[in-house]
């Protein structure tokens, strides 16, 4: 086969464009292909649009993509990674619907299929899971632990940057070219250049890569802000329980991210360079791969389930009018996980052939860290006995989780057992698992905490009556998703058929592809929800900042909270420090005197590089080496002519932040303070009153 | 924001006498450090696949063919030298010196650096001329893997020493320059620990078990 | 919003309700190792069910306190029930919440290493009658079986003796796959270059399907042979027909075969009137077939795309 080459724009043609194909040949499987090609380029223009309409460019710019201000960077990541959800879910209901349609039917090609999975995997994990967590870390971890910002504001909006450019890479192999085939594991020699010689692992690859390196300094970001960062008093065993979790999720990325970039390095290496790591011939081991990509992933799925514990356990506290129970439990429980997710990848192949001892290691090392989870549940299960539970939408998500999670945990256990792995290993057993674990365990986390600190970052609350609707949505289309996936899996269906034969299947997956609707219709409530909340957002402003009569120091400040995020930087006593002294009748003091704040000022640096890095990719993939070649030079200049930049922050001065602040004591004085029975109503303007109302 | 010339450096021992910027270097260093962390477990990672591909020669040229021990040597003298120039930068920046001092021996630094890089190109032209390139074979294609990499990292080491000379001269030595020195000093240090690494387990491994 | 909460509890309910009678439709899961066929599915469907049983005992606490508790101590107007807003520690709780886990993983773990060890495919644990030598090659989309002793191959069929343990080597031409009869044992990667090893038995005379769980291209979910079980007189028979109708797998055949195609096409291109319709039949020359396809990976020279078998031009003329 041939490769058609030129130099000025390497080896993309007409060919590359997917209304090629539909021209050649109209059928179902085009259509598709051109119909998610249409919907990206028609979301694009119509964006251009709509900024251009309503003037928002500037606002845009100053406000938002030059900000450093970790509150916004935070929002962009979670309305970034709500882009990429939509269209991961999508693709999940063209999945199954490809698979309920019957014995060897279905519309869609082998190959087209194969693209469906693979890039629904790498979205998911990478470009929905990995910002959403972020995102809420970043809006948080600083306001949680008392800090101005995070410790180094600008390369977070490189992180940023970088991961929005990788992500877009996904978008445009939908219009140019085609994604990889490989599943989001990408096991060579498949996607070796000798059997995969097209784009499609390579958009895969410099993703990856890059998406990889903005996550790293993420990761870096957050451990150095948790360390260094705390206010004064702050103490490690005083850190709200997610912070310990961000902590461990860093850690766990300092750690498992670099596995992930050599692996997909090396992998360019063979596939650009001839190199022999992974390839057949030449002494190329693609052993060292399934161990490299697993080094990785299994830590990975730890980093993300991590913080939606730390946002159920924040959750459970606040709405059962309680202390957390078991902290210190919960903290060494943590830790614990995070340690042994790194002493457990080889339960990703049992089935390569190694020894019993060997597997039998690994496969009881998996069923330990079941034990820390496990005593998280009942932790969990203890803070909300003798609580006075308030069944609000985070509240509602995190007992869906508690309740779907341990199906989760039990097919985990029974995949941990070397012996049945070799039956459902590659089946939609596993399949059914992980989105058992993925959904419930952090979807469901991340949403209650979209529910939770809503108000926090934007001043009013998000309705109720819908964000149950989700709730029941989401619950009810998980379960009519995947728990059929389950027994299918046990009838030994392999994961990844893009058809099938044996007809008793054919219920389960009539079934499963009903719930992705209910899945879809579960998304499509979150927006309505977001919109009708904007819509009514004068009765539900909460500038006070409490709307839940919280714990954590992050509800002690406005809503939304100033740039600086405390005027004073506060002196914390002990843990739970804000509920603590709403008790003692000491929340919102007068402080006794402003000091000037300093403030990392704008900076374009992040959206540069992440213009760079995307047409850095795109060259990369289409092999047009004069513009790979040209962008590594820019990203190399711009980043040195960043570090030439010696004034990089910005003065509040004490005037202006007393103006600001004593605004806001007013508002707190002139304020109603509620009690929860009125927490869904209007009259909740943030300013929490003791309940002793539900108390006999 | 100025800033008296007789303060020492941050970091080490300038707590007493500037507080706030050994605050921020702190946190900027200790940031450095989980980075360099971070790192370490890439190269880390490669010497693992280095191990596990010593046997992968498939009919190819292996270490006693194509390592060159004098040169290994040569190479190994000019990087521990460059270490100690660099040291001799943060002995100048402790006890203020003139920053003409510093930059002095950043020269020298990179000097040694860029020798340091030449000679290792002249090794990998060598081992070429051998067949020894990284298309050859696993084993082949883990050193290329490894080897370079630690090249390209002082590679950049270079560029930011000549990047940190420059503004050095243009900003004379502020709070955040000497920070910088602080963490290139870091930097250069850690490249030595990694080379340390290379000989042991690439040369010496290489010849002993390849 | 009362509709909301009517919808709420009833929903999930109605869900699980639908999912338990889809369970219930699994007793007729037939070429599932939950319809054991031999001795080493039966283990695993034996452990199965004890792992589960272990598993639910930390589980269903769960699932029957968290709707009680939160039913109990839900916030209402005078409610009779306990409120400990700051009760944060028990140590016997805590002792129950670390204790419960630790004795059921220990349990759980004691079964994992037996049966791990019992049920290594690379032992040779169940069968006492001599084992029959089978070696496996995985091509784009096809499994290739090559009897060794008996001087003959086939694709789409694989027939085995009951009762005999039969001892399988694997390895694959293209890229990596995974073999698996659920009805017999469990799978096992084969990758290029490499050899791993699978043995089964088969209890009693029956046909199982096989397949590919390893994506693997277009024809991935073509790449399903039939398992033959049947009594050591009809497998000598049926050894003895291969050997009647199939064709002489020389190195061009094998070169067809080896092609990017799944077994329709293969069929198309190599079946002969005497052959099933979904089978092909081989026999072997005096060459270690086997052998040959392992050393293709280690000449110590560069492999081109034409050498390579899946590959979409192997078996073109190289350019050069």
């Amino acid at each position: 086969m041939t490769i058609e080459y030129s130099g000025i724009f390497g080896r993309l043609s007409w060919e590359s464009f997917p209304i090629a194909g539909l021209i050649q040949s109209p059928n179902a499987n085009e259509i598709v292909a051109n119909a998610a090609a249409a919907i990206v380029i028609v979301g694009a223009i119509a964006v251009i649009g709509l900024l251009t309409w309503f003037r928002l460019w500037g606002p845009l710019w100053r406000d938002w993509l030059t900000s450093a201000d970790h509150k916004k960077i935070g929002i962009m990541y979670i309305v970034f990674a709500i882009v990429m959800l939509a269209r991961g879910v999508l693709e999940g209901v063209v999945m199954r619907a490809q698979q309920a349609a019957g014995p060897g039917e279905g519309f869609l090609e082998a190959e087209h299929f194969a693209e469906l999975f693979s890039t629904h995997g790498t979205i998911m994990i990478f470009f929905v899971a990995v910002p959403f967590v972020f995102g809420i870390a970043n809006f948080l971890v600083p306001l949680m632990i008392g800090a101005r910002d995070v410790a180094f504001p600008v390369m977070n909006q490189i992180s940023l940057g970088l991961t929005v450019s990788a992500g877009m890479m996904l978008m445009v192999s939908l219009v140019v070219g085609e994604f990889s085939t490989g599943g989001w594991t990408a096991y060579p020699p498949y996607t070796g250049a000798a059997f995969n010689p097209g784009v499609g692992p390579d958009y895969w690859i410099w993703a990856i890569v890059v998406s990889g390196i903005g996550t790293t300094l993420t990761g870096i970001n957050f451990a150095v802000t948790i360390y260094k960062l705390r206010a004064p008093g702050m103490t490690f065993m005083r850190l709200p329980m997610y912070c310990w979790t961000i902590i461990c999720s860093s850690i766990l990325i300092v750690f498992a991210m670099p596995p992930l970039g050599v692996a997909a390095l090396m992998l360019a290496a063979d596939r650009y360079l001839d190199f022999h790591f992974f390839t057949n011939d030449l002494g190329g081991n693609m052993m060292n791969y399934a161990n490299l990509f697993w080094l990785f992933g299994h830590p990975e799925v730890y980093l993300l389930v991590l913080p939606a514990y730390g946002i159920y356990s924040e959750i459970f506290a606040t709405f059962s009018a309680k202390r957390l129970y078991g902290y210190n439990s919960l903290v060494i429980a943590t830790m614990s996980i995070a340690v042994m997710s790194f002493t457990v990848w080889l339960h990703h192949f049992f089935t390569m052939g190694q020894s019993a001892l060997i597997n039998a290691v690994f496969g009881i090392a998996t069923m330990l860290i079941a034990i820390p989870t496990g005593v998280k549940v009942y932790d969990w299960m203890a803070t909300l006995f003798r609580g006075r539970i308030r069944f609000s939408v985070p509240m509602l998500y995190g007992l869906a989780f508690l309740m779907l999670f341990v199906i989760g945990g039990l097919s985990g256990v029974l995949l941990a057992n070397p012996t049945l792995d070799y039956q459902v290993h590659n089946t939609l057993f596993l399949v059914a698992h992980f989105h058992n674990v993925l959904l419930p365990g952090v979807l469901f986390g991340l949403l209650a905490g979209y529910n939770y600190w809503f108000p926090k970052a934007f001043g009013f609350r998000l309705n109720e009556a819908w964000g149950r609707l989700t709730v029941v949505l989401w619950t009810v289309g998980f379960m009519l998703t995947f728990l059929p996936l389950y027994f299918v899996g046990l009838m030994g269906m392999p994961r990844r058929s893009f058809s099938w034969e044996d007809p008793s299947f054919h219920p389960y997956m009539i079934v499963a592809a009903l719930g992705s609707l209910v899945l879809l219709s579960a998304l499509l409530a979150v927006v309505a929800q977001l919109w009708i909340s904007i819509r009514d957002r004068e009765k539900t402003r909460v500038p006070v900042g409490d709307p839940w009569d919280a714990r954590t120091l992050e509800w002690s400040t406005p809503a939304p909270p100033p740039p600086y995020n405390f005027a004073i930087i506060p002196n914390v006593t002990e843990r739970d420090d804000f509920a603590a002294a709403k008790e003692r009748n000491e929340a919102y003091p007068q402080p006794e005197a402003y000091e000037d704040i300093l403030l990392p000022r704008n900076t374009a640096i992040g959206f540069v590089l992440c213009v760079f890095s995307g047409v850095w990719m795109f060259a990369l993939v289409w092999w047009i080496w004069w513009l790979a070649a040209l962008m590594s030079v820019l990203i190399v200049v711009a980043f040195i002519a960043w570090t030439f930049q010696t004034d990089t922050e910005v003065v509040i001065p004490a005037t202006e932040v007393r103006k600001q602040h004593e605004a806001w004591l007013e508002i707190v004085r002139n304020s109603d303070p509620v009690n929860r029975d009125h927490e869904c109503a209007p009259e909740n303007r943030g300013l929490a009153r003791p309940d002793m109302e539900a108390t006999t | 924001m100025k800033r008296a010339p007789t303060h020492s450096y941050p970091g080490l021992n300038l707590g007493r006498r500037h507080p706030e910027a050994d605050k921020a270097s702190e946190v900027v260093t200790f940031g450095f450090w989980v980075f360099l962390m971070s790192d370490l477990v890439y190269f880390g990672l490669m010497f693992a696949i280095y191990i596990t591909m010593i046997d992968a020669q498939a009919g190819g040229p292996g270490p006693h063919e194509l390592f060159n021990l004098k040169s290994i040597f040569a190479q190994t003298l000019i990087l521990l030298t460059s270490s100690l120039t660099v040291g001799l930068a943060m002995l100048a920046l402790k006890y203020n010196l003139p920053r003409s001092r510093i930059v002095m021996w950043f020269g020298v630094t990179l000097v040694l650096g860029l020798s340091f890089l030449v000679l290792e190109m002249s090794d990998f032209m060598a081992m070429a001329e051998k067949g020894g390139i990284p298309q050859r074979s696993g084993f082949l294609s883990a050193f290329y893997g490894l080897v370079p990499l630690h090249g390209l990292h002082v590679a950049a080491g270079c560029i930011w020493l000549i990047v940190l000379g420059i503004q050095l001269r243009v900003f004379g030595l502020t709070d955040l320059l000497m920070s910088r020195v602080v963490r290139l000093a870091l930097f250069w240090h850690f490249l030595d620990l990694i080379w340390i690494g290379i000989i042991t387990i690439v040369y010496f491994g290489g010849l002993a078990y390849g | 919003m009362a509709h909301f909460r009517v919808s709420s509890a009833v929903l999930p309910i109605a869900a699980l309700v639908l999912t338990a009678g889809l369970f219930a439709h699994v007793a007729h899961a037939a070429d599932s190792f939950l319809e054991p066929q031999g001795p080493i599915a039966a283990v695993q469907k034996t452990h199965l069910v004890r792992a589960t049983l272990l598993i639910l005992i930390a589980v269903v606490p769960v699932l029957c306190l968290v709707p009680l508790i939160a039913i109990r101590y839900r916030r209402r107007k005078q409610s009779q029930s306990a409120y400990a807003p700051n009760w944060d520690f028990s140590a016997r709780l805590e002792f129950l919440m670390w204790g419960v886990p630790v004795v059921i993983v220990a349990v759980l773990s004691f079964y994992l290493w037996k049966a791990t060890h019992r049920l290594d495919p690379y032992a040779n644990s169940f069968g006492e009658a001599p084992a029959i030598n089978v070696q496996v090659v995985g091509l784009d989309w096809k499994w290739l079986f090559i009897y060794p002793d008996h001087g003959i191959a086939t694709v789409g069929e694989f027939g085995i003796p009951v009762g005999q343990q039969v001892a399988i080597t694997l390895t694959t031409d293209t890229v990596m796959q995974s073999f698996m009869i659920p009805a017999l044992a469990g799978q096992i990667y084969a990758m290029p270059g490499m050899t791993t090893q699978l043995h089964l038995v088969a209890n009693t005379p029956k046909t199982m399907q096989g397949e590919n769980t390893q994506y693997n291209g277009r024809g991935f979910t073509k790449q399903k042979f039939l398992t033959q079980a049947m009594q050591l007189q009809d497998f000598d028979a049926w050894v003895n027909s291969v050997r009647a109708n199939g064709i002489p797998l020389t190195t061009e055949t094998y070169k067809t075969l080896a092609m990017r195609t799944d077994r329709d096409e293969v069929q198309a291109a190599l079946g002969t009137a005497t052959m099933p319709l979904n089978a092909l039949y081989f026999t072997l020359d005096d060459g270690d077939l086997f052998h040959s396809i392992l050393h293709r990976y280690h000449s110590g020279q560069p492999l081109s795309v034409a050498q390579q078998p899946g590959t979409v031009s192997y078996g073109q003329e190289s350019g050069q």
